[in-house]
């Protein structure tokens, strides 16, 4: 089982007024900016059930949005981000959906890439799919992240390249849509790779997609 | 390592004739690699960062998005400068504590989640209140505020805290639990008086639902800190003279969980039952959601 830090219940120190809306909102923004990582010029958030039913009163609105552009979550500027925005065409929806996470959201970013997750309680986060394929990131470890056509051989090639840099693995995850499909791989590491090394997974046969993504501070 | 259950928490208090706060420090110095001595530093960050909160909202009256709440810690503060609390010096601070902290959150002021936004005023206040009229060190603070810590962490084990999962049982019920127990810690109580405590507070919270008027974290949020801060005060009292939880703490939270779950989505944090239906909060909420909810 995993081993959850007592800091998950005395923090974060943050800008109200919820932990689950607001942090936890500006906590999937920042981590979907970390995934996402190009500048971008339209944001789109899909809100689902509680996070749709008071999302606004508890600012998860200012939050998500103060995530995706960079704001801690307990930065005094969150209740004026509205202000800040330079220029970004932002927008919210609001739906029901009894399949998802109480507090859930869809992150979609220059109409190219989706980014779905929930806020799990007291500012924790999980990011649960990108671009439909499931991941489990919550934001506490540095993570590779690839997508390509399923075929034998790729987690031992990926990792590979990874042991060559003495980096070790704490967790190791596939998803795929058909054999032979598409698939999708992210590994949590103890310390994050480099640039050098997310181009070396990126020259691998059949890889089409490859980021490394930051955990969250 | 990981401690999963108050009794197992206890078996290894008495085995290494350890506090829980010990045991606290030294799982999570092990699962972050850092000293115990970081740990302890860590925990006085957030220790300060609520002091702030305290300090912050007892200088305002701003009031938030709703326009209702923001101005009724300055009411007792004005009321207490002329004539005392009925219960004296302790309870008047940690009624104005849990509103200033409270009220600062509803603000988007900077606060610490403990174990929620919502919940934020209640350890914060029952800690720092005890500590300034028992002139109790910053190091014995810690102490409580890592024991607090322990209690949630073995909770959240079980059960997720958030209002949408489990209703208010799982914010400001579970905060008052772990205030009980810092405050038995502060008071140089037993292990079993500290589970006792958090006991008896989790026995008073159950079907505590989560029904926030507009969804905003105000009412009833902001006043019900003040009320289950001192909910945890009446539990601890209890504790530290010997009164016993009939049921066992671990049997408690399983309990804490199934009604959770029994509690209809309605009452947890959808502000779709509750007093969040009642014809006061429909009006408002009417003028306050235009077009910005699913209500609408």
């Amino acid at each position: 089982m995993e081993q959850k830090s007592l800091f998950s219940v005395i923090s974060p120190i943050m800008a109200g007024p919820s932990s689950s809306h607001t942090a936890g909102a500006v906590r999937l923004g920042l981590m979907a900016r970390n995934i996402y990582k190009n500048t971008f010029s339209k944001v789109i958030f899909i809100l689902y059930n509680s996070f749709a039913a008071t999302g606004f009163g508890h600012g998860t609105d200012k939050g998500l949005l103060a995530g995706v552009l960079g704001y801690s979550v307990d930065d005094p500027d969150i209740k004026n981000i509205f202000n800040k925005t330079k220029g970004i065409d932002y927008s919210y929806e609001y739906r029901e959906d009894i399949s998802r996470h109480p507090n859930s959201v869809d992150i979609i970013f220059d109409d190219k890439m989706s980014i779905s997750g929930d806020s799990v309680g007291a500012g924790e986060i999980r990011i649960n799919s990108i671009d439909g394929f499931s991941v489990n990131i919550d934001g506490t470890y540095d993570t590779l992240l690839l997508m390509y056509k399923d075929r034998p051989g790729m987690i031992s090639t990926v990792s590979d390249i990874i042991q060559k840099q003495k980096i070790n693995i704490a967790s190791l995850h596939c998803d795929r849509d058909s054999k032979g499909g598409t698939a999708s791989m992210y590994l949590a590491l103890d310390i994050p790779v480099g640039d050098d090394v997310v181009e070396k997974v990126r020259q691998i046969k059949d890889v089409f997609f490859v980021t490394n993504i930051r955990k969250l501070k | 390592m990981t401690v999963l259950s108050f009794s197992e928490l206890e078996i290894k208090c008495n085995n290494a004739c350890k506090s829980i706060y010990e045991i606290a420090q030294e799982n999570e110095s092990v699962l972050s690699g850092d000293d115990v001595d970081v740990i302890r530093l860590r925990v006085l960050e957030d220790l300060l960062a609520m002091k702030d909160a305290i300090k912050n909202g007892l200088g305002s009256k701003e009031k938030a998005v709703s326009g209702w709440c923001g101005d009724d810690c300055a009411k007792l503060i004005e009321k207490y400068k002329i004539k005392p609390a009925l219960f004296g010096k302790i309870f008047e601070k940690i009624t104005i504590y849990a509103l200033a902290t409270a009220e600062e959150n509803l603000r988007m002021g900077r606060i610490v989640a403990c174990p929620t936004a919502g919940s934020c005023g209640i350890v914060p206040s029952v800690i720092t209140a005890v500590s300034e009229e028992q002139k109790i060190p910053e190091s014995e603070q810690i102490n409580g505020l890592l024991t607090a810590g322990m209690i949630g962490l073995i909770i959240s084990n079980k059960v997720q805290l958030a209002g949408a999962v489990a209703g208010c049982q799982a914010e400001c019920g579970v905060a008052s639990a772990m205030a009980a127990g810092a405050l038995v810690q502060m008071s140089g109580g037993s292990t079993k008086e500290i589970l006792n405590a958090a006991a008896l507070v989790l026995k008073n919270i159950l079907g505590l639902t989560c029904d926030p008027v507009c969804g905003l974290v105000e009412v009833p949020c902001i006043k019900r800190n003040a009320f289950l801060a001192i909910h945890a005060v009446v539990a601890a009292e209890l504790a530290l003279c010997g009164v016993e939880s009939k049921i066992p703490i671990d049997e408690i939270v399983d309990t804490l969980k199934i009604t959770g779950q029994l509690m209809s989505p309605l009452l947890k944090e959808t502000s779709l039952g509750g007093l969040a239906k009642t014809h006061t909060a429909m009006k408002l909420e009417k003028k306050l959601y235009a077009g910005k909810s699913i209500h609408s």
